[in-house]
């Protein structure tokens, strides 16, 4: 029986551009390019290598965003993954982390899955919270923050570096995996890959096709506020010197002028 | 008073700072109850008395450390059960958000992950949180169930409050997801004498202008002189010469000492992502252009084999 594999990827402002707040205090997805996040495309990796060792597997990468984020899906394609579904609906706008992790586990659901694959955190929320959320909602078990992963004889095992320690877990299928920016260089797309792309087929699915009602996500539905934001105030400039062989000794005195030795 | 359920971090019974970082903002909000699982919670419970908790809630079972994560989310949803807080507090460390996820998932509340601060609020708890690479300050609050809310390291400074911690048990029912992840062996992280990157008053970083691992004792000596943990970009971690532990920025910790100083490091997004809401930054780098400076107080412009040693041996004959 064929593996089938999701990952779940995320269209994200371009954090080398000027990213900042719109009026509702969403995040502005206007004025910034978009794209796929760079730390799902170390997931999309994971997936295609784990297809390649398997038997019979299929890709499906999902999405939940905005029209343009058919842009990450389409990266995911031309670096090899086979099918794409994108839930897109006006009322998603402002949906926080646990509206996410709602509609991406019904659409879960929907599609079939015995293997999910996120990233370790999206770069523009960044949270980290997604891929556990999904497995509390899916009722699976939850392979997380893995540097190595790999799937055999229906488990999936891998190696999750903690602070205190580093862990070797095991799971059976299904489950949720995540996997850190540690777990293996992202390959590029290659010129076949992404004519091949535009010919995959991306399903569109709104809120209705999965159950959901409009109050249970967006901004109204969400379940925290963002009451103010806030410019940080630049840093006062600094004081710069230029090293002509007293500058080490000009660093002691300023740190001793600031009670650090 | 509200009574605010604070998850506690600890390696065998001895608490980690940012446990008594949240015992401290807990107050604000209500009457801290620490929940204590796995062994040492007679031992934990002195040092969580001294800074506030009325109550520590403790659980033992093997399953904390033989599976994944979800263990612990049951006992926290039974502590939850038995206490119906104002709001649930856990450290922002990988685990702590993922926790802090799961059962705000299971009890129907909104969650906020990385809070630097924390005050009572009309309509409950207010976090502030550092967004977009700490370059934006936002204010939220949970609208929705019992707030649960991850606090970072170095958010707040220790105040002691003595109370009366009581040690109370709490009765844990596993659910059937509890043992669905096996920790099927575990190398714990052998210890450097430093102190935790994170939790640190004083963090020295080497990028690629180190050069090579066999150079990284340069900034291990700078750091010992001032009693610093050691941080790396992802730069010097990628190349080999340091543990991806030390990693500071986006996917690595993100710190908040007193004092960050940066040596061969540019100063890129990303990292300055792990390292903006320090207090005090200096740079060493050689490039005046690199980006970095942008954010220092104090900036040396030089070549960091000559700055760096130089500056090791003025504070070590300082320090006398
Ligand atoms: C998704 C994603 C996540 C990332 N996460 C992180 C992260 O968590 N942490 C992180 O650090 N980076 C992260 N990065 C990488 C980041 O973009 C930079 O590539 C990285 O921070 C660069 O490291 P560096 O400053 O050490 O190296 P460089 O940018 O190469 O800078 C080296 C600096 O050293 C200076 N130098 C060289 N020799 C000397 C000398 N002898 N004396 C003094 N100065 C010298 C140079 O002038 C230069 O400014 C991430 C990138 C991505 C895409
Ligand atoms: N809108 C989304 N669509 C698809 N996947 C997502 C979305 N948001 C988050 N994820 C996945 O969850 C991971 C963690 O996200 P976060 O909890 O937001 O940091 C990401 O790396 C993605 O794999």
């Amino acid at each position: 029986m064929s593996l089938r594999i999701v990952v779940c990827v995320k269209y994200v402002p371009d954090a080398t551009g000027d990213r900042h707040f719109a009026e509702d205090l969403t995040v502005d997805r206007d004025d910034v390019d978009g794209l796929l996040s760079e730390l799902d495309e170390y997931a999309v990796e994971q997936a295609l290598q784990i297809a390649e060792d398997a038997d019979d597997a299929e890709i499906t990468v999902l999405t939940v965003g905005p029209e343009d984020a058919k842009d990450a899906l389409r990266k995911a394609l031309s670096m090899g993954a086979d099918k794409a579904v994108h839930v897109e609906d006006d009322d998603l706008h402002g949906t926080d982390a646990l509206g996410t992790s709602l509609v991406l586990a019904k659409a879960l659901e929907h599609v079939g899955y015995d293997l999910v694959i996120s990233g370790m955190a999206s770069t523009d929320g960044g949270m980290g919270v997604v891929p556990a959320m999904l497995a509390e909602r899916l009722g699976v078990p939850q392979v997380t923050l893995l540097s190595e992963v790999k799937v055999e004889d229906g488990k999936v095992t891998g190696r999750r570096d903690g602070d205190a320690a580093s862990e070797q877990l095991e799971a059976a299928l299904p489950a949720v995996v995540s996997v850190t920016d540690q777990s293996g260089e992202a390959r590029y797309p290659s010129f076949k890959g992404i004519m091949a792309a535009k010919k995959k087929p991306v399903q569109s699915l709104d809120l209705s096709d999965l159950g959901i009602e409009a109050d249970e996500v967006g901004l109204d539905g969400a379940w925290t506020a963002v009451d103010e934001a806030a410019e940080r105030p630049a840093r006062t400039a600094g004081t710069i010197v230029k090293d002509e062989g007293e500058g080490g000794k000009q660093l002691a005195e300023f740190l001793a002028g600031q009670k650090f030795i | 008073m509200a009574e605010v359920l604070v998850y506690v971090d600890h390696v065998d019974g001895a608490v980690r700072k940012p446990t008594l970082e949240l015992l401290t903002l807990a107050r604000r909000i209500g009457e801290p109850v620490a929940v204590h699982l796995g062994a040492g919670a007679d031992t934990a419970a002195a040092t969580l008395a001294e800074y506030g908790a009325v109550k520590v809630l403790a659980a033992d079972a093997p399953e904390f450390a033989d599976y994944l994560v979800v263990p612990k989310v049951d006992a926290l949803e039974a502590a939850y059960k038995a206490v119906s807080p104002a709001a649930v507090l856990v450290p922002s460390s990988a685990e702590g958000k993922e926790i802090a996820a799961r059962l705000a998932v299971r009890i129907g509340s909104g969650i906020i992950t990385d809070a630097v601060d924390l005050e009572a609020g009309d309509e409950g708890p207010v976090a502030t949180q550092s967004v977009f690479a700490a370059s934006y300050s936002t204010k939220s609050r949970v609208t929705k169930g019992t707030p649960v809310i991850t606090v970072k390291p170095n958010s707040a400074a220790p105040e002691a409050a003595p109370a009366a911690g009581t040690v109370e048990q709490l009765a844990v029912a596993f659910g059937e997801q509890a043992t669905g992840t096996k920790v099927v062996s575990r190398t714990p992280r052998e210890s450097t004498g430093r102190p935790e990157l994170t939790e640190a008053a004083i963090v020295v970083s080497g990028g690629r202008g180190v050069n090579g691992a066999e150079n990284f004792p340069l900034i291990e000596s700078l750091a010992d002189s001032l009693g610093a943990a050691v941080g790396a970009s992802r730069a010097a971690v990628d190349a080999g010469w340091y543990p991806h532990t030390n990693q500071v920025g986006q996917t690595g910790k993100s710190v908040s000492p007193q004092l960050y100083i940066a040596a061969g490091i540019s100063g890129a997004i990303q990292h300055r992502a792990g390292m903006q809401t320090s207090k005090t930054i200096v740079a060493i780098n050689k490039d005046a252009e690199a980006p970095i400076f942008e954010l220092v107080d104090y900036g040396v412009v030089g070549d960091l084999f000559q700055v760096v040693p130089q500056l090791t041996e003025e504070i070590t004959s300082r320090k006398g």
